[in-house]
């Protein structure tokens, strides 16, 4: 990925994270602890487990449609990021050779299982992730993130990142290209250019904080920073958790997949 | 390298939270006793420093092909490791939502591989005893480069030790365990040689930041030689105890993997103990080639006719669902 396009693709994230449907006025803790379920759900099947972790699709699907997602752009990312699960996973059915089931005669080992389950687990969490900070805006993870208690400063940490993040990229970005424009072929890209370049970058920065220490001081800045707390748990957000919560557990704990299959199967055979 | 959370179990995954979650609090509590609240904003701005930098890349000597810096050994040296790891932990954090480097579940994993071994052993143990009072560019040339690459093998370390702990993959934990440590080393080297140039650029520079850096954030009481002894022979213990109880279930791994160190430590043979395994196995294959093994696991839930049946019409129920969401929801802003 390009400079340009990750550039893009933060603030993409970031402005579906401002839409006004039921999922994004959740309360951002409760998303962010049934996310944290699913996950640990979904990473608590046996490796060999294909079928049975199909009924999840359901929370990335809800969440999707509920919340006005386009499905591209979470793809696109899911297939951007997939290649180390890939890469580790691809020696599954090179080191584990045993035949293990049987499927109207072929034959199938069990590398190649918990190479699938790989796969399908690292969707699956992928994009329960990608999902929670589309439908979450940045700051109120945060706020959620302070009202679980932990640490402040971690969390002011975050979000003075976040504030400075476009800024900074944004001047690398422009120096980038200065760098392009005057270069050809790849030139300019050598370590010795690289470190002058890092450098500058980094004495624009850190006169950047003195600026804005100096802007926070004049401001009353006294050591101590104040968040608001926008968010108030009701009745749907306590809902939504029990309903999914109760959800994964269902899913988890019983095979659901071959009672579908055997009821809605059995006319078919 | 980035875990994955599809490749942790749920007790792995929770472990190494606990232990960056208590890095976090710690450090926290630390930063709140005894640094001024310039640095607040200071953290800030670096975080986005260290972002924007990553993502410009530059080639690889040699290689032609590009990398981009980790940044941990760069942040603690201007911040104190303290506040470099919150820094980190914050990078990492908004890397794993937004880019999905890893996961939530990995992100504890991989604040710890990527964090704690900058921040916690090889800032204070190697770069400062290195570095100490004479800051000539030599010296720091030798310190970052020596410190990078202690750091990036300790969180390779770490990688394999979480994937083989998780069991997840088949990989052999000593061939990956190698594979990782060959890969981090010329990295390690190129990191630590291009954190030492941007430190002595900065030197020349603005000095104050720099001299800042060291002075004003001492370890608690300065460390002593005999501090440093223990805490290497105290991690060299625990590392040796952890390498044996995992290699002891597999044998031949650990004895390919020492032949492997104390052998020939040329990089293209690297690659023949895995071609050395993946033979063997044809090999093996080869031989009884119809053999059924017995089912080692128990048998897969569900991978039956029925199984695959229910899982397809599972798959095509929450479709529907997702759709009929989406309808009444148009159906909904029209009016």
């Amino acid at each position: 990925m390009t400079f340009d396009t990750e550039y893009f693709n933060i603030g993409y994230l970031d402005s579906l994270s401002y839409k006004d449907t039921f999922v994004h006025r959740l309360d951002p803790r409760v998303k962010l602890l049934v996310s944290f379920i699913f996950i640990l759900c979904v990473v608590s099947f046996p490796r060999h487990e294909i079928t049975g972790l199909m009924p999840f699709f359901i929370y990335p699907a809800f969440l999707l449609a509920a919340g006005d997602i386009p499905l591209n752009a979470i793809a696109k990312k899911i297939i951007f990021v997939s290649p180390f699960a890939v890469l580790i996973g691809i020696f599954n059915p090179l080191f584990d050779r045993d035949v293990i089931a049987a499927f109207y005669g072929i034959q199938i080992t069990g590398g190649w299982l918990s190479f699938f389950s790989i796969l399908v687990k690292f969707i699956l969490t992928v994009s329960a992730m990608l999902l929670l900070v589309a439908v979450t805006s940045f700051p109120g993870l945060c706020e959620s993130l302070e009202r679980l208690r932990l640490p402040k400063a971690f969390v002011i940490q975050l979000l003075f990142l976040y504030r400075y993040l476009f800024v900074l990229l944004e001047e690398a970005l422009r120096m980038m290209r200065a760098r392009e424009a005057r270069s050809f072929d790849g030139k300019g890209r050598d370590i010795k250019t690289f470190i002058k370049f890092i450098s500058v970058l980094l004495i624009r920065t850190l006169e950047r904080a003195e600026r804005i220490y100096q802007a926070m001081l004049s401001r009353g800045f006294k050591g101590e920073i104040r968040m608001n707390r926008r968010y108030k748990p009701g009745i749907r957000d306590l809902l939504f958790t029990m309903i999914s919560i109760a959800m994964f557990y269902a899913f988890r704990k019983y095979d659901i997949v071959n009672l579908v299959g055997n009821t809605l199967g059995g006319p078919l055979r | 390298m980035h875990m994955a959370d599809a490749l942790l179990s749920p007790a792995v995954g929770a472990g190494f939270w606990a232990g960056t979650l208590g890095a976090i609090t710690y450090c926290s509590k630390k930063l709140k006793e005894n640094t001024d609240e310039k640095i607040i904003p200071l953290m800030g701005v670096l975080g986005a420093f260290i972002f924007a930098a990553q993502m410009i890349n530059f080639t690889i000597p040699g290689t032609g092909s590009s990398g981009h810096i980790g940044g941990g050994m760069l942040l603690s040296i201007l911040l104190g490791h303290y506040a470099a790891f919150l820094v980190i932990a914050s990078v990492l954090t908004i890397q794993a939502l937004f880019f999905a480097d890893g996961g939530l579940l990995a992100l504890g994993s991989n604040i710890w591989n990527i964090g704690i071994y900058p921040c916690f052993i090889a800032y204070p143990l190697i770069y400062r005893t290195v570095v100490n009072s004479n800051k000539t560019s030599r010296t720091i040339i030798i310190a970052s480069v020596l410190s990078v690459i202690a750091a990036l093998e300790l969180g390779a370390f770490s990688v394999a030790l979480q994937t083989k702990l998780s069991g997840i993959t088949e990989l052999p934990f000593g061939t990956f365990l190698i594979v990782m440590l060959t890969i981090h080393l010329p990295i390690g080297i190129v990191e630590g040689i291009i954190t030492a140039g941007v430190v002595n650029y900065i030197k020349t520079i603005r000095p104050d930041i720099i001299e800042g850096a060291g002075e004003v954030r001492p370890l608690s009481g300065g460390i002593s030689f005999k501090k440093i002894v223990i805490s290497f022979a105290a991690l060299a213990v625990l590392t040796g105890g952890v390498f044996s109880l995992i290699a002891s279930s597999r044998p031949d791994g650990l004895e390919w993997s020492i032949e492997q160190i104390y052998g020939k430590a040329e990089l293209p043979d690297k690659r023949n103990p895995i071609t050395k395994k993946l033979s063997e196995i044809q090999k093996r294959i080869a031989i009884m080639p119809d053999y059924n093994f017995p089912a080692k696991d128990k048998p897969a839930a569900g991978e039956s006719a029925s199984g695959l049946l229910g899982g397809i019409m599972v798959l095509v129920l929450i479709f529907f669902m997702g759709m009929v969401i989406k309808i009444i929801k148009k159906g909904r802003q029209k009016p």
